[in-house]
């Protein structure tokens, strides 16, 4: 009993995971139909603005204020991965709307820069960054099942982030404007919307939420300059699944990775689990080759 | 056709091929041992290009999986070098795992033809795999690379993983001699740079048949657009299988002579990175040419060889750099910039390009 | 009357759902060898939707479509479809633009399409007169090493047609085949249709009632997916249903023309 409930307990902890990390990548992807292979980079410059907000906080406030930091630092990291995918949106994704797999290798160019980048600034081994001490220990569920107040942590900002995103998109003029660029490009344009304007909001705000993925990785270990290499193809794999241009596809999506990651780790031994997770991504693809919740419309290819 | 004449810019062609054979050839008298083995990786690596240019420049599709292939190759033979190492005992790392006998899937790798032909099958039959599992439900484009990465990572993954059977993150090594020869010594080493040169110019005529015969203009017909080539009568998936299957024996190919010049097979050297940098190859050449895939690869391993060394930093800056202005201004790549001076009227248009989510038909 | 036997496209209640809307129900349609036949109706009346199923591009919700009185090619997959001699021509030209005109044709003649007969294939004399006399025929001669790509909208279409004979299809879909076209082009491919109707049958969905009137063939009219009317082009003008659905659109669509 014990074991089944930490088990799922870890499965929804790592689902939650890739869902943060995929929801940018929904934006992205899905909606824009951009590859964006510098997500992970934006992940790991979320997690670098997290690891800079603390040495502030250590070097510049009392220390009775330190444990609030992390509160600052998921709008820091939003911000700044919302900045950089500005940016990034002007300089060089512009261009390659409508070359899905030219966007992937100009923006893997991105990803190696960025990571040099941080090796040249932060140093090439990882760093630690310390977490609030209000989310050490955990709730004990039962005898042998805690769970870890970290986790459950990383739980909730992603329902908050999953709501936001949702009023956002379905709720607000502006996630209307968003949708209406996204369905129909030409008509929105008639109808007087800046699409540019709203293609590069898009964008930066699927590279903020990648920021803060990059805060809440964070609390799970050291961070380093390759962080986001580690997470960007099963991110990647999270979107395919779930098929493009739906939130519900998503989340089901890192919910079924997450828990069969778990399951299979658990039955057979990490590197076997991976390989019968992608075996079961690859036949659930027969099934459905357009992923899980594929927009069916009349125009194919 | 009419394009058997033999017109001076023809002779000039294959006045250039013959150089370049004769070139390649007769490196072994001008370069050092040093230069050689170098340059016979780098020949290793364009045979990787050329059948990545396959299946990408002629028939659309990118793959980020190549490195699995190529390592597959270079495991094969990998294991057959460790094999004839270790003599009569298991090879070393078995034996720190505690392993007591050699594992059955070892056993057959003791015969240098066995390892020789699973080095280019296998890759071959698992790329046959993959794509009678995604092309034929028509799972393309993006799909089909971010499988190809996926298929990267849980590769090494599980190499990694099953350290007992293969080595782990050292990866295969301490390999001594080939058929009794040893394969530091200089002699092997140049009959091993002839063998890697016979190889590519036996791929480059394998590859240059394939795209110039009709197989090769529907490979093209199913780039610009796979549905029309389909309602003409074409079944694409099994020519998209061919290819990739084509692609993927000749990755295996060259990995198994990277490992005689390099002598040693780890799971980094077919991770991620080592995969989107096979196609940087491809790109920086020119996509959709033979030569200028073959030509990337051998140049930009050169300009790693040069500068990754001393200056690692800013080689990886220069990478990065190289794959945005490559893909944003020179989408035909270096060939392409040569071709463009030359013959106006060739620029790319916006069809070439494989629509996705809009309709093309 | 041995009406059956020369049937050689026959659909039968064919229906057609995208998501629960109905695009066409319950459809018949019985084409002749050596048959012309129109298909005309209102827009999202349901025609190219009815020429998807005949090529296999969508599969029908229900219903069938046999193919030379025996096979139910609803079962079937496009190239399957498109091998047995159903040939079909999209509405946008839809032509391989960076393979030469000539290519084009090569790859879109009649032949063993495998991967290992394409591999072995060499162009046989007749195959390349064929080509060229094809060539002739769409006019376009002297363009025949161009990249098609770099045609005109009306070549490119002319193009698709010629590569629609070579591939020597028993039945022939076009859609729109003179949709953007000037008038000597209009014209030209008319003379074309007319030449190709003497061997084959064919069906086209065509809007420019000018352009239908030209041929003395039958004509079907579908509405919201439904079969409303089949007959000579007289009686087509004659009805007085036809004339409902038809001018309800024609206003509107002039309307939009003299806004836009």
């Amino acid at each position: 009993m014990e074991v089944i409930l930490s088990q799922i307990f870890n499965g929804l902890s790592i689902s939650s995971i890739l869902l943060l990390i995929a929801l940018g990548l929904a934006i992205t992807f899905g909606l824009m139909n951009v590859i964006n292979m510098a997500h992970g980079e934006l992940i790991m410059v979320g997690a670098y603005a997290t690891y800079v907000t603390q040495n502030l906080f250590n070097d510049y406030l009392p220390a009775s204020l330190f444990n609030w930091y992390f509160v600052l630092a998921i709008p820091v990291s939003f911000l700044i991965a919302f900045l950089l995918g500005l940016v990034l949106e002007a300089s060089l994704i512009r261009f390659l709307y409508g070359r899905p797999l030219d966007s992937l290798l100009a923006t893997w160019g991105v990803a190696l820069m960025l990571q040099q980048l941080a090796r040249t600034i932060f140093g090439a081994p990882n760093v630690a960054v310390k977490s609030p001490t209000w989310l050490d220990g955990g709730m004990t569920l039962m005898t042998g099942v805690v769970l870890p107040y970290k986790r459950l942590f990383i739980i909730g900002l992603v329902i908050v982030t999953l709501l936001a995103m949702f009023l956002y998109i379905y709720r607000s003029h502006a996630g209307r404007r968003m949708r209406a660029v996204m369905q129909n490009r030409e008509m929105a344009s008639c109808l007087g919307i800046s699409t540019r304007r709203v293609d590069a909001l898009t964008f930066a705000i699927g590279s903020g939420i990648a920021g803060i993925a990059g805060c809440a990785l964070t609390l799970m270990g050291p961070i380093g300059p390759a962080l986001g290499t580690y997470y960007i193809v099963d991110a990647f794999m999270v979107v395919v699944l779930g098929g493009v241009g739906k939130l519900v596809g998503t989340i089901i999506g890192a919910t079924g990775i997450g828990m069969f990651n778990t399951l299979f780790e658990f039955w057979t031994s990490a590197s076997l689990g991976k390989v019968l997770v992608f075996v079961c991504i690859v036949a659930f693809l027969q099934w459905r080759p357009k992923g899980l919740v594929a927009m069916r419309s009349r125009s194919l290819d | 056709m009419q394009l058997k004449r033999l017109t001076p810019q023809r002779l000039y062609i294959l006045i250039g091929y013959a150089v370049a054979a004769t070139a390649l050839f007769c490196a072994p008298l001008y370069l050092s041992d040093f230069r050689l083995n170098l340059l016979a990786k780098f020949l290793a690596f364009a045979i990787v290009a050329l059948g990545l240019d396959l299946i990408w420049g002629y028939t659309g599709i990118l793959s980020l999986g190549h490195g699995v292939f190529f390592g597959l190759g270079a495991y094969a033979m990998g294991m057959y070098l460790k094999l004839e190492a270790s003599g009569t005992s298991l090879p070393d790392f078995m034996g720190w795992s505690g392993i007591k006998a050699l594992p059955w899937f070892w056993k057959p790798f003791e015969s240098f033809a066995f390892a020789a032909a699973a080095g280019i099958l296998l890759p071959a039959l698992l790329a046959l795999g993959l794509g009678y599992f995604t092309f034929r439900n028509r799972i393309k484009g993006v799909y089909f690379t971010i499988l190809t990465q996926a298929l990267v990572i849980i590769t090494t993954t599980l190499i990694i993983g099953q350290q007992a059977f293969t080595g782990g993150t050292n990866g295969l090594t301490g390999f001594r001699t080939i058929f009794g020869e040893s394969l530091g010594s200089a002699d092997t080493k140049r009959m091993l740079y002839w063998v890697t040169a016979a190889a590519l110019l036996g791929a480059f005529v394998l590859c240059r048949f394939l795209v110039k015969s009709r197989f090769g203009r529907v490979l093209r017909a199913i780039r610009d657009g796979e549905n029309r080539a389909r309602f003409i009568g074409y079944n694409p998936a099994i020519y998209q299988m061919l290819v990739f299957s084509i692609s993927a024996g000749l990755a295996g190919l060259a990995g198994m002579l990277f490992v005689f010049h390099v002598g040693i097979i780890s799971p980094s050297t077919m991770a991620i990175v080592p995969s989107i940098e096979m196609v940087l190859w491809v790109a920086i050449g020119g996509r959709g040419t033979l030569i200028g895939a073959a030509l990337g690869a051998i140049l930009l391993n050169y300009a790693k060889s040069e500068f990754s060394a001393s200056y690692p930093d800013a080689w990886l800056f220069f990478l990065g750099a190289l794959f945005v202005v490559v893909v944003v201004f020179l989408p035909k790549g270096a060939v392409g910039l040569f071709g463009k001076l030359k013959i106006p009227q060739r620029r790319q248009s916006k069809h070439e390009q494989e629509p996705i989510g809009h309709s093309a038909v | 009357m041995s009406k059956n036997q020369s049937v050689i496209l026959q659909c039968e209640a064919v229906t057609v759902e995208f998501d629960g809307f109905k695009a066409v129900q319950g459809m018949d349609l019985a084409l002749q060898q050596g048959e012309l036949r129109f298909l005309i109706g209102p827009n999202g009346a349901g025609k190219t939707t009815i020429l998807d199923v005949i090529c296999g591009k969508v599969k029908p919700s229900s219903g069938k479509v046999t193919f030379q009185g025996a096979v139910d090619i609803t079962r079937r997959k496009e190239h399957q479809i498109a091998e047995m001699g159903i040939g079909r021509k999209f509405q946008a030209p839809s032509i391989f633009p960076t393979l030469t005109v000539f290519e084009n044709l090569e790859i879109a003649m009649r032949q063993r399409r495998g991967v290992f007969a394409t591999l072995v294939a060499k162009l046989k004399p007749e195959e390349q007169e064929r080509i060229e006399a094809q060539l002739k025929m769409i006019g376009l001669q002297d363009k025949a090493q161009w990249r098609a790509g770099g045609l005109s909208h009306g070549e490119k279409q002319w193009l698709e047609i010629g590569m629609m004979l070579l591939q020597e299809p028993e039945v022939l879909l076009l859609d729109e085949p003179v949709a953007g076209m000037t008038d000597k082009e209009t014209d030209k491919t008319g003379e074309l249709l007319h030449e190709i109707a003497r061997r084959r049958s064919i069906v086209v969905v065509e809007h420019d009632m000018e352009f239908v009137r030209n041929f003395a063939s039958k004509v079907t009219v579908m509405h919201e997916g439904k079969l409303l009317k089949e007959g000579s082009m007289d009686e087509i003008q004659g009805d007085d249903r036809v004339a409902e659905v038809y001018l309800g659109k024609r206003r509107d669509a002039d309307v939009s023309r003299s806004t836009a």
